[in-house]
């Protein structure tokens, strides 16, 4: 293949990327913003997000793309209503202490790896995509499937920015993000609105997991990488930004995707990782962050 | 004429275009007790707080022992000799009270650890509470230690925020005969809002209000002038 | 001799004694809890003493790790220097990152140290010709001796790892009756108040994590030499969480907590394995039982209870 064709599909492999990159960031990202919580069992929310996508694909009869769509809508509540509970049991009587919670989600994290792996197995299992269509460039065949991946993940990323500017739902999570005493002097239930924002958070993972484990096989170890990637988008977005965070994960997304295509994906990384690092240092408000 | 031990040019701090401390001069002279007064938020920790460094200025400078310390750290000030006590207690609530103090006196270097600390305990009265948990001291010791802290650094300048907030009486005195007993050899910039320990002990009054020098002199001056009457005394 | 001292001599005594009470199965164990013990104290001084939740000590303890391992094989030093180099490269990586990681605070500090940590894992795997990348690589027996001492011997491997843990504990103890460790809790109860005594928080901070990182450099160089064993898995984010739940669960600024954290929880997963394999359930468990219901550990409620002399 030329270099022109070879360097489009690595941008279109790379736009895949930052979809499902963008929907996990953000969720990371909302629960950053909201609660001040980092959460390191984001990427197990995924993981078991795309470890309940195989069982229910696997168990519901029918062609796959009933299976799948089953698991798109139940995966992701299974998964925010463990996050919820996650949530009241732990995160709150930790008064959301910032050392207590990344310890106690650390704790999650193996918890978490450890059911998959004890009900799920070490297996890497893959899921059947929905459907089966290559569409046909003048180069190469590309699959369709990894294109409405892409669609879907504009879609959700959309309703997400319409819940959050546009609904009263919103407006409540806005509010107790900008001081949650006087939310709750205003009567707003904070205890509730966390819960509910763990549970999106982690919803989002888990809608992620259901749309890439027809591309990435399911597997109890999978949620390490994009926790990593996830914490890369966030920081470099500013903590706590929604729009510099989209903007991150599609430069991120994009630009791991080209590199991996061309050099050594453990370089990537490594430069990715050590960004991030000198990011903080020197640039806590993230690189596309607006207040100096 | 007693030497400057501090001086403050034209020193200025702004947040967001709020005018905390606007454009203040200051001359602080060796050997005599300071007292800052002003209404609430007329910028007086804002300003003693440039002149410990805990907050950088928008504009000015700072002249210590006849150097420019406008852009030294807060740490180094403390150890070129400026001490600073805060305006809400803040002591190691953890450590015992024997820790608090040996913290402030073994940073300048002494081979006599134990008994400076004690001896420094013993001059604000808390030598037998050395061993107890500073935060379970009643608040009035509390105030105690954190000046014992203060005066254990044996500072050139010992800037007191509000010392006296919360002291009943007969702690208040004990208060004013202590700080006396330092000066001459420290100087002390006190911010205060008891008018009777201001009256009582200050050599030099400063009047901050919106962040402006109003009015400056002896006691007797300050009483006398028509401007600080109407503004903060009489109102 | 203070109470604190024959505490401690006694715990070293009894640890000497334990490799004639104990049946032989024990021995092997003892000796790397007791390095694992010298690397959850060189975490202890960072976060229990001085404040500072590293999430990125696993890149110390590879430093010392790998600094000796590679030494051996690949440039042919023998044992002693090795482990030299090993030490002088666990305090250095932490110093470069002291450098750069203590101009953020809080949960940024943990992020950047967590981000150098998994940096230096990468490359590990990055230059895998070397490294041999997970799969590691397995050091020479002969090359494992000082002098005449075979170091892959039971007992005296089991002698060396009580030297070094003697050694890290006894000045791990000085530290805590010295200014610099009343600084450095200073540091950790109220930075402001110690600024504003005069103390450079940065300054405090940094010889606080180099002497960490030379704990755990040390103790990433002996494992290397005494199990003759050096792989990437040491460099991964787990082996910065296991000082932490050691620490957590002995007591957090305390002697000898991550001593007696490492030793509950190596025979917690060793007696637990013969029920269970889910290993990382009893990991996970305890990190929330601990930050749930214990905060300060074992030794840090014992100290509340009353024993106020315990250092």
């Amino acid at each position: 293949m030329d270099f022109g064709p070879y360097l489009l599909l690595a941008l279109m492999e790379g736009t895949v990327m930052a979809a499902v990159l963008a929907l996990t960031a953000v969720g990371l990202s909302l629960v950053f913003g909201v609660m001040r919580v980092v959460n390191v069992a984001h990427g197990e929310f995924l993981m078991l997000g795309a470890v309940l996508a195989w069982f229910v694909t696997h168990y519901v009869p029918g062609p796959p793309v009933v299976g799948f769509a089953v698991a798109l809508v139940v995966c992701p509540l299974i998964v925010g209503g463990i996050a919820a509970l996650s949530d009241t049991l732990i995160l709150k009587r930790l008064n959301y202490d910032p050392e207590a919670t990344i310890v106690a989600t650390i704790g999650l994290s193996y918890i978490f790896q450890q059911a998959a792996l004890s009900f799920y197995g070490p297996d890497a299992r893959p899921v059947e995509a929905p459907f089966n269509l290559r569409i046909q460039f003048p180069w190469f065949g590309y699959s369709g499937y990894k294109i409405a991946v892409v669609l879907a993940a504009i879609v959700i990323l959309l309703a997400i920015w319409l819940l959050m500017t546009r609904t009263r739902a919103g407006l409540i999570m806005r509010a107790t993000q900008l001081d949650r005493d006087t939310a709750r002097a205003f009567g707003i239930n904070v205890d509730r609105v966390y819960a509910a924002v763990f549970a999106l958070g982690a919803g989002l993972a888990a809608i992620a997991a259901v749309l890439i484990v027809p591309i990435q096989q399911a597997h109890y170890l999978m949620g390490h990488d994009p926790l990593l990637l996830s914490f890369i988008v966030v920081i470099i977005g500013g903590l706590g930004s929604l729009r510099g965070t989209l903007l991150a994960a599609v430069v991120i997304g994009l630009s791991d995707g080209v590199i991996s295509v061309f050099f050594s994906p453990t370089l990537a990384k490594i430069l990715a990782t050590l960004l991030v690092a000198m990011v903080l240092v020197f640039r806590p408000q993230g690189l596309f962050g607006a207040k100096p | 004429m007693a030497a400057i031990i501090l001086s403050a040019r034209g020193l200025t701090k702004h947040y967001d275009g709020l005018k905390a401390v606007e454009n203040v001069d200051f001359d602080l002279k060796a050997g005599q007790i300071h007292a800052l007064i002003g209404p609430n938020g007329a910028g007086k920790t804002t300003f003693v707080s440039l002149l410990s460094g805990r907050i950088p200025p928008s504009a000015g400078t700072i002249t210590f022992d006849g150097e420019d310390i406008t852009q030294l750290p807060a740490h180094t000030r403390v150890a070129r000799g400026i001490a600073y006590t805060f305006q809400i207690t803040s002591i190691y609530a953890n450590l015992p009270v024997f820790d608090n103090v040996a913290l402030a006196i073994q940073r300048k270097g002494t081979k006599h650890l134990h008994s400076d600390t004690m001896a420094a305990l013993a001059r604000v009265g808390l030598e037998t509470r050395a061993d107890q948990i500073a935060g379970t001291l009643a608040y009035g010791h509390q105030r105690l230690l954190e000046i014992a802290m203060g005066l254990s650094m044996n500072p050139k300048l010992l800037i007191l925020d509000e010392p006296t907030q919360g002291l009943a009486n007969a702690e208040i005195e004990a208060f004013n005969a202590l700080v006396r007993a330092v000066t001459p050899q420290t100087t002390v910039l006190l911010i205060e809002h008891n008018m009777d320990v201001v009256m009582d002990l200050a050599d030099q009054i400063t009047v901050l209000n919106f962040g402006e020098t109003l009015s400056s002199g002896t006691p007797a001056e300050i009483r006398a002038d028509p401007a600080v009457q109407t503004a903060y005394l009489g109102g | 001799m203070t109470r604190a001292l024959a505490l401690h001599i006694a715990v070293l005594a009894a640890l000497f004694a334990a490799q004639y009470l104990l049946p032989p199965y024990h021995h092997t164990n003892i000796a790397r809890i007791m390095v694992l013990a010298v690397f959850a104290m060189g975490y202890n001084i960072a976060f229990g003493y001085t404040g500072l939740l590293s999430l990125g000590h696993a890149l110390f303890f590879a430093a010392g790790l790998y600094t000796t391992g590679l030494g051996i094989e690949l440039w042919g030093l023998s044992a002693a220097p090795a482990l030299a180099l090993g030490l002088i490269a666990g305090g250095a990586i932490a110093a470069a990152t002291g450098v750069l990681a203590l101009r953020t605070g809080g949960v940024s500090f943990m992020i950047v140290t967590l981000m150098f940590a998994q940096a230096g894992y990468l490359t590990i795997l990055y230059f895998g010709q070397y490294t041999r990348g997970d799969e590691g690589f397995v050091i020479t027996r002969a090359a494992r001796s000082i002098g005449p001492i075979d170091l892959s011997a039971d007992t005296p491997r089991y002698l060396t790892a009580l030297a070094l843990f003697s050694v890290a504990l006894l000045i791990n103890l000085a530290l805590t009756k010295s200014r610099l460790g009343r600084a450095m809790i200073g540091m950790r109860e109220n930075e402001e108040r110690s600024r504003m005594l005069g103390y450079n928080p940065f300054r405090i901070k940094l010889i606080a994590l180099v002497i960490s990182g030379l704990y755990a450099g040390a103790a990433g160089a002996a494992y290397s030499v005494l199990f003759g064993y050096v792989g990437a898995s040491f460099a991964a984010i787990q082996y910065s969480i296991l000082p932490l739940l050691y620490v957590l669960l002995g007591g957090a600024g305390t002697t000898l907590g991550p001593f007696l954290g490492a030793l509950l929880m190596f025979y917690l997963i060793d007696i637990s394995s013969g029920y269970t394999t889910a290993h990382l359930f009893v990991v996970g468990a305890a990190l929330l039982v601990l930050v749930l219901f214990a905060p300060k550990g074992i030794l840090g409620w014992v100290r509340d209870k009353g024993a106020k002399w315990l250092p």
